[in-house]
């Protein structure tokens, strides 16, 4: 009897034993992580002399990398809970233009210039989101409309405003503002100069700043893209919320079934976008110290790509966000390796073709080994 | 994966091999020039044909980069991964200076030269530490422009603009306006750089404002399709057409009555002058003492033999 009532713990017959290897390989970043590899594994080889592994090299890409890490964290969430956004390029364009006019031409304190725009923004995304679960209209119409209508705004304002496309003197109106120091700063300079000083980096030959170190300090934009990415990616596999953006994407309905408020993930999903396509407007305002109406061109596919590489589902409801942000550090450091590599640049569109198709391919190979489809 | 990185490196030898071979350089000087223009702005290749030419007769390298959607903040990115490669000088139009100027003085803080072509000042290019601007002053060339037809008795105009968000456009524009002396208002379109938008803007715009008495294309993306917008609606010939730039469209324009002038700001030389100017400085610590104007020149229809046979690859 007393054998019977503790029965000794038999293996359910109905887990599959995997090995740790193929556990550990086995994930959505993988074709990331490999691609990433091959990719630095190429350029090292071919352009290392270049200075693209020297210190203004390497800030110079990951500058790159980190502004499609921006958007693409956005894009990839959203994606990922079942729409998509291509109002992205056209949000950077307004929501930098929107600061410059707020902050120049009305003369507001720059963080008061730079919280209207964000909450500006995030009400647009807002009321994307809402358009696309009230009417149930496919998100790639309402938010193409919204491209036109952002883009068309961006031009026009500036232009009866100001009469001229491109309004600069924000730098000069964000001096020593708290809040621009946020977008606009770096941080680490001190590291920087010891560096320089101690010749490991390289310093400025001639003029005024002769000495200094060419790099002098880590861009906050790159900060906002380790902070986007973690945040995403802890909401994203750690939180119930996480959960939901997986369920509304993977299949609406049954998500609704079992109690999830798609509707509200899927809003909060366009409202994060939007955040993020300001934050990236945001950092380029306050670094380059203008606004210009054709900013932001073409970002939304860039995003989409670099959430793409990253092994996302273009009809949602699979992905990860670190694997978004190697597709953004693939997508950055392909295209100024291979202005590094003295690549003609007509060619490069060539390339990124090319390399989206095989990461897409790679991709799907890995998702049929996860999910066993066939 | 494997594939991938055959493919890559077999891509990347057919694209490197021509660079390659037309580097013969015996002290190995290289050149970048970047352009604010994107991919689709054709008139770029009479650049690019002026620095692969200079490249050949100087005997050096010469690469042309530019960012594929025109958007200025990725023309920084370049620059500074120009600066971070290290080459003897490069070569930019300063389209935003507010955005343009750190990473250009960063590039001449770095030791490498810089002469800024096309787009900016003189002053824009002595203040980021550059060695000569060579351009046409675009403000200067609308009001000569303006100046002109107003002695050919013009009153009122369109300004077709097909890249409002570039304020070298607005500028020629609003030259134009007042060199008429009048005011510009309305009378700058937002065109838009579709073929067949410009044309149908342009002829919607003739029609509700049938008192116009001149048209001002910007170049030969506004100039083609206006062409056949004025051809279509019988007004060509009839209305006072004058255009900036040049291209294989405007020159038969002109040559036919079409087009009364186009103002040649000779991109040619703004590409070539500067890989010259610059491989002499660095063989031979030669330069010359001032800034270079290209332009503006009026092309009309004498003399138009030299223009006919090279527009759109070196006029």
């Amino acid at each position: 009897m007393s054998e019977a009532s503790t029965p000794t713990p038999q293996e359910d017959e109905r887990i599959k034993e995997t090995s740790a290897l193929r556990q550990a390989l086995i994930r959505p970043e993988l074709g990331g992580i490999v691609g990433t590899i091959a990719v630095f594994t190429f350029f090292l080889l071919t352009a290392f002399n270049s200075g693209m592994f020297n210190a203004a090299g390497v800030l110079n890409w990951s500058t790159v990398s980190a502004q499609f890490m921006i958007i693409a964290v956005g894009a990839c969430l959203l994606m990922i809970a079942g729409e998509f956004d291509l109002s992205v390029g056209s949000m950077i364009g307004f929501s930098g233009m929107s600061i410059a006019l707020l902050s120049v031409t009305f003369s507001w304190p720059v963080w008061l210039a730079i919280i209207v725009t964000f909450a500006v923004c995030i009400a647009i995304g807002a009321l994307n989101g809402f358009i696309v679960v009230r009417t149930g209209l496919p998100s790639f119409i309402v938010t193409l409309a919204f491209l036109f209508i952002l883009r068309g705004f961006t031009i026009y304002l500036p232009q009866t405003l100001e009469r001229k496309t491109i309004i600069g003197g924000v730098s000069d109106v964000a001096q020593g503002d708290w809040l621009a120091g946020l977008f606009g700063g770096k941080i680490l300079g001190g590291l920087f100069t010891w560096m320089g000083n101690a010749g490991l980096i390289g310093v400025f030959e001639r003029g005024t700043r002769a000495g200094d170190p060419v790099v002098d300090g880590i861009p906050m934009l790159i900060v906002w893209a380790i902070v986007l990415v973690i945040f995403g990616h802890v909401l994203l596999t750690k939180t119930k919320f996480g959960n939901w953006i997986f369920a509304a994407g993977g299949d609406a309905q049954a998500a609704r079934y079992a109690g999830v408020p798609v509707n509200r993930v899927k809003i909060l999903m366009f409202m994060f976008t939007a955040f993020c396509a300001t934050v990236f407007a945001t950092c380029q305002v306050m670094e380059f110290g203008s606004a210009g109406a054709d900013r932001g061109l073409l970002k939304e596919f860039e995003a989409i790509i670099a959430v793409v590489i990253g092994g996302a589902l273009l009809t949602g409801g699979y992905g990860s966000v670190l694997g978004a942000a190697l597709g953004a550090l693939i997508f950055g450091v392909v295209q100024q390796g291979l202005f590094f590599a003295g690549v003609e640049s007509s060619l490069f569109r060539v390339f990124l073709g090319v390399i989206l198709l095989f990461a897409v391919i790679l991709n799907t190979y890995i998702r049929r080994l996860i999910t066993g489809e066939r | 994966m494997k594939a991938i990185v055959t493919s890559f490196a077999v891509g990347l030898a057919l694209a490197v091999s021509p660079l390659a071979l037309a580097a013969q350089a015996d002290d190995d000087l290289s050149y970048v020039l970047v352009s604010h223009a994107p991919d689709s702005d054709s008139w770029w290749n009479t650049v690019k044909n002026g620095i692969a030419l200079a490249g050949d007769q100087m005997g050096v390298t010469v690469e042309y980069r530019n960012p594929p959607t025109g958007d200025i903040a990725d023309m920084a990115r370049i620059i500074q991964q120009a600066t971070a490669a290290g080459p003897n000088g490069i070569i930019t139009t300063l389209a935003d200076y507010d955005v343009l100027q750190g990473p250009i003085s960063d590039a001449v803080a770095s030791g490498i030269d810089v002469i800024i072509m096309n787009t900016g000042t003189a002053e824009q290019a002595r203040e980021v530490g550059a060695l000569m601007y060579v351009g046409q002053p675009e403000y200067d060339a609308g009001f000569a422009a303006g100046q002109r037809a107003k002695d050919d008795g013009v009153q009122t105009f369109l300004c077709v603009n097909h890249a409002i968000q570039q304020p070298t456009l607005v500028e020629r524009c609003q030259g134009f306006a007042d060199g008429l002396g009048v005011e510009l208002g309305d009378s700058m379109l937002d065109s838009g750089v579709d073929p067949g938008e410009i044309k149908n803007k342009v002829q919607a715009y003739l029609s509700t404002n049938p008192d116009t008495q001149a048209v001002l294309t910007l170049g030969p993306v506004s100039a083609d399709p206006t062409i056949l917008a004025l051809e279509e609606n019988g007004m060509a010939g009839d209305i006072y057409f004058g255009t900036f730039d040049l291209g294989p469209e405007i020159v038969k324009g002109i040559k036919s009555g079409v087009i009364e002038w186009g103002i040649d700001q000779q991109p040619f030389l703004q590409a070539y002058l500067p890989v010259v100017v610059m491989a002499n400085y660095h063989r031979y610590g030669v330069l010359p003492g001032n800034n270079v104007n290209s332009g503006p020149g009026f092309v009309t229809a004498d003399a138009l033999e030299k223009v006919e046979a090279y527009a759109g690859e070196y006029r």
